[in-house]
Formats: structure tokens, C-alpha cells, sequence
């Protein structure tokens, strides 16, 4: 038997293994047991209702897609209401989502969104603000400071802070945000893209700009894991490109505690299953006896090299 | 994928299932007709519903997305589901490179279905291109319920109506127009319908496949105050509501236009509230 519990700190999940926020809805329910995932990650919540960005909203490559959906919500009382409930049912913790337009509305929708089924906040501070011009908190290390630091003065519960991808020095971004107070770091939202539609001369995107995602952008996040996972002592969570277990395992060696499995969940709903198994064959093939033991146990080649040896 | 996706069955009413392909031919010059052996997902199909396909790639081709595809025939006693379909871009085209015993896997029956059981006492169906598939189901299952089905079948030529014979075997009523005999205008099927609606108790209208045919139908559902459900498609990422990629415009209740998902609201709506194109 795999010991496959994760601590995220006061967070204890029964696996390492959830949906990426935005890529699992009520649907997923009819097809797997959500009893079986680490963490249920719902949608983003904003203050207001958003019809969402206009089509097309979507084009799709070999080996990934350009979205942009535009965080469509219907606000917190729904969610509070008609969505949190069917969550509630399963033994599964609820990673609330939210995103607000200034940091005092980040609070306060955190602060209504604290109630009984929620375990998490994760503050998206990443996810490309589409109206404007692709730019966010997490683009700036001292906005995403002041983001965490209300969501703490305004919830009790823990708060992950979840980082763009497109900004230069990730690494200042986290310790930033680590100082604030986060209590762990997703890593990380969609890099932003665009593309034309030659024969007509138009933005392919009803936005123009979108968030790519998908298996072609795992190289750059697993990268960007890294170099948060050496700047910060806070746990993170993986988030980019993962479609298989093995994927996955390159994310926990390179220091993530959990991975969110995301654009995979629209090709193969029931993914997060096969990563979950997976990973604990992956264990059970190494003798290792707790899946944490994984967290950050990629080797230098040099070191391998000598364990070899001796 | 591994293991998991070699199932044939699932304790869920949606499931990702690797289907035998029992056969995948030509029907005319534009359409191709497959057959997969599907127990799971013609056990829990209804009309109006749709699978998502992942359709394979090969060499350059490569379909990153399952396709959306509406049932053609849900054939419950023999654990069959068939589709008929037009090649439009590279995920039929490789989808139409498929023989008969290799495996295509689906995932699905997704979508709301359409809703006359309560509602209708004789169906008028008005189809064109691909709503001729999409509509086929509706008349077998209003047939067990007792309720009539007449069938508009509007096509380009006599050969492309594929689905007369099926209809037929199904008791529905069945009337072909066609743009090669000059019988397909708009005015022509107004008058069709006006008739059916009027002479016959036609009281409750589906339509797919035709911009033009859904303004008829809308106009002519307000003018009556028959209600109607229209079947409409749209570019889809996962099929199943969660990404909200495949959201069209509606009329909303209070006013204004909405999105809604076409894989989750629909892909079969209240005809007074879709947005004609």
C-alpha cells in the first residue's frame, strides 16, 4: 500500500491529484466518482455576473488549444446556492476560485465565499484579464502581494495564490506572495497567445488574445515549478500541460506536494483516475512508501551518477 | 489512453468507451454512414442527444478536440449507435478514414434531448443537410409513444435525402423537397408546414440544419403559438459544460441576449429563444 496523503498546509488531501480551476464543472460528476480526486477545484467566482468573452472562443493545435472563455460567472450568491451543493455531497475538499477587479473586492468576495463546503480559497490573481489588454495582479509582485494579503485579513481559510505565467522572474512573484502570507502556490495559469484567421483577415478569437494550454505548454510551467519550488518554502501545486501520470511525476520531482490536471479533462474526462493510479504504481514499482517522498526528489545528474557508483 | 479507456461499460450514464466499428460507408457523394457497437451508450441514449468523437489521427492530421455528433439511430436492441455525417474539416476527415473492426472511442450520450413527450401529439420535423440525422431519432422514439411524426426532408437532390426509408420503416409520414426538382424554397415548405399545422393537428415543431428553415419555424410557431425545439451545433472543447467554449447566442427570458453552452443548455433549444445566424 502507497501512502497517498498530501499535506497543503493545514489541508490534508487523500491523494495529490485535482482539477485545474475552470476544467471540471457538474458534468464531471456523471462520469467518475469525485470521491476519488485529491481536491474538487470549481470555476472561478467573480464579484459581478460575466457573460464571458464573445465567440469564437476557442482554437485548438497538435498538441494544446488557445481559449478564451472570459471567466462567464453568474456570481457568488449562485454559487453559493446552486453550485457549491452539488460539491458538498463528496468527501472531497472545495478549492473555491476567485478573481475581483481591485484588491478590496478580492476580500470581500472571499470573505462571502468562506462558508461551510469551502475549504480553500485560491486567489486568481493569473488568469488574463481579458479586458485588459491580457494584464493582472500576478503580472506585478507587490499587487499580488496586497491581493494576499487582504484574502488573509478577510478568511480563514487557507488561500493559494495562483501565478501567471506570463511575467519574466516567477520566483520574485512567489517569495512575494509567501511573504503576504499565501499558504501555497499554484503554478501556473495560461500563457497568453493569439492567432488570425488568414482567409479572412480577422482575429481568429472573438477576444483576439487567449490563455494557451494543454500538453505543449508543460516544458515552460514544469520549468517555472522549478524555479518557484527553489524560492519558496510554501507548497506548491503544478498546474500546466499534464495529461499522464508520468507528467505528473515530473511536477512532484521537481517540488510540487499536488498537480492540477486540466485541458486533459476535456479529451479524457476521466484522467485525474489514470494520473491517481498511475503515480502510485510509479510507487509501488520504486518501493516508495508515501507519495510526499516524491516532493522535490529529482536528483543532479552528478548525485545520480554517484549513487550509481557506490 | 490505458486500461480505463478499454471499457465497454460504466456504472456512470456518461462514459469514455472504445467502440468496435461495425461499418463506415458512403451513403452519396457527400455523407458517410457508421455504425459502432455501443452497449453503454445506446442503453442511455434518447434524441437529440450527441456523442463526442475522438476521431483518430493520421500523418498530418491531427484533431486535438473529440467532435460533437449528433445520433442518427439509437438501436437499443441490437447495442448499436449510427451517425451520419459530411466530411467539413479534419476531424470527419480522418473519422471517414475508419474501416469496419477497428475502434473508434466516444464519450457520451451528452447534451439535453428533445422534450415532446408531454408536450406533442403530432410532430412536424423540418430538416435540411445535417438535421436529417439529428431529427431521425425523434420519430421512432414519438412513434412508441403514440404520438405522429410528419417529416419535412428538405436536401440538394433526391439521392442526398438519406434518411426516407428509415422514417418510413418508423410509421412517420414523410415529404421531400429538393433544390434540383426547384421544391426546396422557403415559401414552398410555408406552405407544406402551414398545411400540416392547419389540416393535420400539427402541433409541435423540431428543425435542424437550416438557418432559413428555423426563421420559418420560428415565425410560424409565434403566428400559430406552437411551441418547438430546434437542434443546433457549434465548435465544442469538452462536450460536457465545463469549459464553456461552445456557447451561442439566445434570447434571454428577461430580455437581451445571452451565451449559452451548446454542449450543457442545449444542443436542443426552445425555438423562440435561439438566435437565427
Amino acid at each position: 500500500m502507497v501512502d497517498m496523503r498530501v499535506r497543503i498546509g493545514s489541508i490534508e488531501l487523500k491523494n495529490p491529484v485535482m482539477p485545474g480551476s475552470g476544467t471540471m464543472g457538474e458534468g464531471l460528476a456523471h462520469v467518475m466518482d469525485l470521491n476519488r480526486i485529491g481536491a474538487i477545484v470549481t470555476k472561478t467566482i467573480t464579484p459581478d455576473k460575466r457573460e464571458g468573452c464573445p465567440p469564437p472562443r476557442m482554437v485548438e493545435y497538435r498538441d494544446g488549444s488557445l481559449m478564451a472563455i472570459g471567466i462567464p460567472c453568474k456570481g457568488p450568491d449562485y454559487y453559493i446556492d446552486e453550485i457549491l451543493p452539488h460539491y458538498r455531497e463528496y468527501g472531497t475538499p472545495v478549492v473555491c476560485s476567485v478573481s475581483a477587479p481591485s484588491v478590496e473586492a478580492f476580500g470581500n468576495l472571499a470573505a462571502k465565499l468562506s462558508v461551510p463546503g469551502v475549504s480553500v480559497i485560491e486567489a486568481n490573481i493569473s488568469c488574463p484579464n481579458l479586458e485588459e489588454d491580457g494584464r493582472a495582479f500576478g503580472m506585478d509582485a507587490e499587487a499580488s502581494a496586497r491581493v494576499i494579503r487582504r484574502l488573509k485579513e478577510m478568511t480563514d481559510r487557507p488561500v493559494w495564490a495562483k501565478l501567471t505565467p506570463n511575467i519574466t522572474d516567477i520566483a520574485a512573484v512567489a517569495q512575494a506572495v509567501e511573504a503576504a502570507g499565501a499558504d501555497a502556490i499554484t503554478c501556473a495559469n495560461a500563457m497568453l497567445g493569439m492567432a488570425v484567421d488568414v482567409e479572412s483577415f480577422q482575429p481568429a478569437l472573438g477576444n483576439i488574445t487567449g490563455g494557451m494550454t494543454g500538453p505543449c505548454m508543460r516544458p515552460v510551467i514544469l520549468r517555472m515549478a522549478w524555479q518557484v519550488a527553489r524560492a519558496v518554502k510554501i507548497p506548491i501545486i503544478g498546474s500546466g500541460g499534464m495529461a499522464s501520470a508520468n507528467d505528473a511525476l515530473e511536477y512532484l520531482m521537481v517540488g510540487c506536494s499536488a498537480v492540477q490536471i486540466g485541458t486533459v479533462n476535456f479529451i479524457h474526462p476521466t484522467a485525474m483516475l489514470d494520473v491517481i493510479e498511475g503515480i502510485e504504481a510509479f510507487c509501488r514499482r520504486k518501493g516508495i512508501a508515501r507519495v510526499s517522498e516524491l516532493t522535490g526528489a529529482m536528483r543532479s545528474r552528478k548525485e545520480y551518477r554517484e549513487q550509481q557508483a557506490a | 489512453m490505458d486500461s480505463r479507456t478499454q471499457l465497454t461499460s460504466s456504472p456512470f450514464p456518461v462514459a469514455e468507451t472504445v467502440c468496435p466499428v461495425l461499418k463506415n460507408d458512403w451513403v452519396n457523394d457527400l455523407y458517410k454512414h457508421l455504425i459502432v457497437e455501443a452497449p453503454h451508450g445506446a442503453a442511455h441514449s434518447e434524441p437529440g442527444q450527441f456523442f463526442h468523437l475522438l476521431c483518430p489521427t493520421i500523418g498530418d492530421k491531427a484533431p486535438f478536440y473529440r467532435r460533437p455528433m449528433s445520433i442518427y439511430r439509437i438501436d437499443k436492441a441490437q447495442g448499436r449507435l449510427e451517425f451520419l455525417y459530411k466530411i467539413v474539416g479534419t476531424g470527419t476527415a480522418t473519422l471517414a478514414q475508419l474501416e469496419a473492426g477497428e475502434t473508434l472511442n466516444i464519450l457520451g450520450p451528452l447534451g439535453r434531448r428533445f422534450d415532446f413527450a408531454k408536450r406533442a401529439r403530432h410532430i412536424v420535423q423540418v430538416a435540411r443537410g445535417v438535421g436529417l440525422a439529428t431529427l431521425a431519432p425523434v420519430a421512432e422514439a414519438a412513434g412508441k409513444l403514440g404520438i405522429r411524426t410528419t417529416a419535412v426532408l428538405s436536401a440538394r437532390t433526391p439521392r442526398h435525402l438519406m434518411s426516407v426509408e428509415y422514417l418510413r420503416s418508423m410509421n412517420a409520414e414523410v415529404i421531400t423537397v429538393t433544390d434540383s426538382e426547384g421544391t426546396s424554397d422557403v415559401a414552398a415548405v410555408e406552405r407544406i408546414v402551414r398545411r400540416l399545422i392547419e389540416k393535420e393537428g400539427g402541433d409541435f415543431l423540431v428543425t435542424c440544419g437550416s438557418n432559413r428553415l428555423l426563421q420559418l419555424v420560428q415565425r410560424l410557431g409565434r403566428e400559430y403559438g406552437i411551441a418547438g425545439e430546434v437542434a443546433l451545433e457549434q465548435h465544442m472543447g469538452c462536450g460536457n459544460g465545463m469549459c464553456f467554449a461552445c456557447v451561442r447566442e439566445f434570447h434571454a427570458p428577461e430580455g437581451g441576449i445571452t451565451y449559452r453552452r451548446v454542449c450543457w443548455e442545449g444542443p436542443v433549444f426552445d425555438i423562440q429563444e435561439a438566435v437565427s445566424w
